[in-house]
């Protein structure tokens, strides 16, 4: 809809402190912010995006945070396809989304994407005068990453992804933001809009770029404020160029943060402070944890502010202007009666701290990547000496957690079992989920068991269920 | 068995299974160009903790991650000690 009061992305350029000498780096091509306020990136006249819906589906990070900054405020909607989007899903959300042009780099072969009008994105910048548009309040859209088949898509407005951003002072020092995080997920997109709406620089990961460079190129450009999973961290922590960065803040979110890998940072980078933060692409960011301890004070739930949280069934709810404003081409709603997005974050009240306990519904997260336990178990259950089986997480140190199946094996395939078969089933049933599964929801470990618990209402007794 | 070569067996076995090329193990390998991902060290220290009956990593509040295979055999001998 037409918006006169609401900012676009691009109007923060104009009025940061630093926009002059602030710079968007990726692994390849720098672009100085202060260059795009006086031009364009994209191959066509923006104005010809005006009101509509454009995919952006570039190939790199750089040229997604160019088109999101040119095309908020004119197109009528932006969606942001995540690289590891599956590419037989792309019909199905171009439908959905009602795109009418998709942006691409210039060395995409995005075939499949079935839009009118293919526009390039690229890092020079050409000075071209800006038409005169009436601005817009775009709808940002993002996929979530915890469902089966097509992933959901969740709409946003600017102002709800930058609600939790406080804007600070005018200051002389300088900022460099990163995030191992891509910026076409919600954690990653948190610190590109803190950069440009602060003022500061961002260095972009790159998925085909080892950790080691990424960190040279961090330490090159002087990173003072980074953000990543814990599960992120742990790879830093583990790479011989740890210490190439020197960071004056840190921050975890998108998986629980273990008191484990808070330490670890806290004496790694010391003095620099190590925050976690809860965060959804639901629910948007909901509260930062200072005080270097895992979990949060119970003091947080009920208590009074702009975001307000309560427990519903041990599960974690939030009411908050950050939350998304709905699911495009969903009937599910995001939001229950009262206005809160039911996180499905379980949690348990130890004292004056709660925990956080794992998915419900078993939900497994894999450094950051959900598991259903059923679909996997679908996949055990086509062995034909398989009767039945239970996936289930196990706690892990690198990735949070592990895929682990608990297997009761048919009666004749049992006495096999016996007869030293054992090793060689477990092997079978592993190169079933091999050939089917990706490799992070193939179980690490089988374990075979006599019998399952099966509760009253017939189904599998699920921890957490 | 020595600490070592059973974690080094299991090191083999997890890259094999998950059909990654491993870097021979010498005692100054970086784990993070061993050809080993976050997910094979995940499988590996699951692996280990039953193995061994310990996970170094967290069990303890004060052990910083391995960068070397060394750092990695050094943290489970400490913990098995």
């Amino acid at each position: 809809m037409p918006c006169s009061d609401q900012r676009a992305l691009r109007d923060w350029l104009d009025d940061t402190a630093n926009s002059d000498s602030a710079v968007l780096n990726g692994p390849d091509a720098q672009v100085p912010l202060g260059a795009l306020a006086q031009g364009s990136s994209l191959d066509v006249d923006v104005a010809r995006l005006a009101d509509q819906s454009v995919l952006i589906a570039t190939r790199d990070q750089l040229t997604t945070a160019l088109a999101l900054i040119e095309l908020d405020g004119v197109a009528r909607r932006l969606t942001l396809l995540p690289p590891d989007f599956p590419r037989g899903h792309v019909p199905a959300i171009v439908a959905k989304a009602e795109i009418d042009a998709a942006v691409v780099s210039e060395d995409t072969c995005e075939g499949n994407i079935a839009a009118a009008l293919k526009v390039i994105c690229r890092p020079p910048i050409a000075p071209v005068g800006r038409p005169r548009l009436d601005p817009r309040a775009t709808e940002w859209v993002m996929f979530t990453s915890g469902t089966t088949g097509v992933p959901k898509m969740v709409v946003h407005s600017l102002a709800g992804l930058t609600a939790a951003i406080a804007r600070r002072e005018r200051r002389s020092e300088t900022i460099v933001w990163s995030t191992f995080y891509d910026i076409r997920r919600y954690g990653g997109l948190q610190i590109l809009l803190r950069a440009i709406l602060d003022g500061g620089s961002m260095v972009l990961s790159d998925a085909h770029e080892p950790v080691a460079d990424f960190l040279l190129r961090l330490g090159r450009l002087g990173v003072t404020h980074i953000s990543g999973t814990p599960s992120h961290w742990r790879r830093a922590l583990m790479s011989p160029q740890a210490r190439a960065i020197a960071p004056r803040s840190v921050r975890l979110s998108g998986e629980i943060s273990d008191q484990a890998i808070l330490d670890n940072l806290r004496s790694f980078y010391a003095p620099a402070p190590v925050v976690h933060a809860y965060a959804s692409t639901e629910a948007g960011v909901a509260f930062e944890v200072r005080d270097g301890l895992e979990g949060f004070p119970a003091s947080v739930i009920g208590a009074p502010g702009e975001v307000e949280m309560k427990v519903v069934g041990g599960t974690l709810r939030i009411l908050s202007p950050r939350t998304a404003a709905r699911y495009l081409g969903e009937a599910a709603a995001l939001i229950d009666a009262d206005g809160f997005v039911d996180t499905g974050d379980m949690l348990q009240l130890r004292g004056e701290r709660y925990y956080f306990a794992g998915r419900r519904g078993g939900i497994i997260n894999v450094g950051g990547l959900k598991v259903h336990p059923e679909e996997v178990e679908a996949v055990i259950n086509r062995h034909p000496q398989v009767r039945m089986s239970l996936v289930l997480p196990r706690k892990n140190p690198i990735t949070g957690a592990i895929v682990v199946a608990d297997v009761v094996l048919k009666a004749d395939a049992a006495t096999d079992n016996a007869a030293g078969r054992i090793g060689a089933l477990r092997s079978e049933i592993m190169e079933l989920c091999r050939a089917r599964l990706p490799q992070h929801k193939v179980p690490a470990m089988i374990r075979f068991v006599p019998s399952l618990n099966v509760a009253a209402s017939g189904k599998l007794e699920r921890p957490h269920a | 068995m020595t600490t070592k070569l059973i974690i080094s067996s299991e090191i083999e076995k997890v890259a094999s299974e998950q059909k990654v090329t491993l870097a021979p193990l010498s005692d100054d390998l970086v784990l993070l160009s061993s050809g080993l991902d976050s997910l094979c060290f995940a499988i590996l220290v699951a692996r280990l903790e039953d193995t061994l009956g310990v996970d170094p990593f967290t069990a303890s509040d004060d052990v910083s991650f391995p960068v070397t295979l060394a750092d990695f055999v050094k943290a489970y001998d400490n913990a098995v000690q």
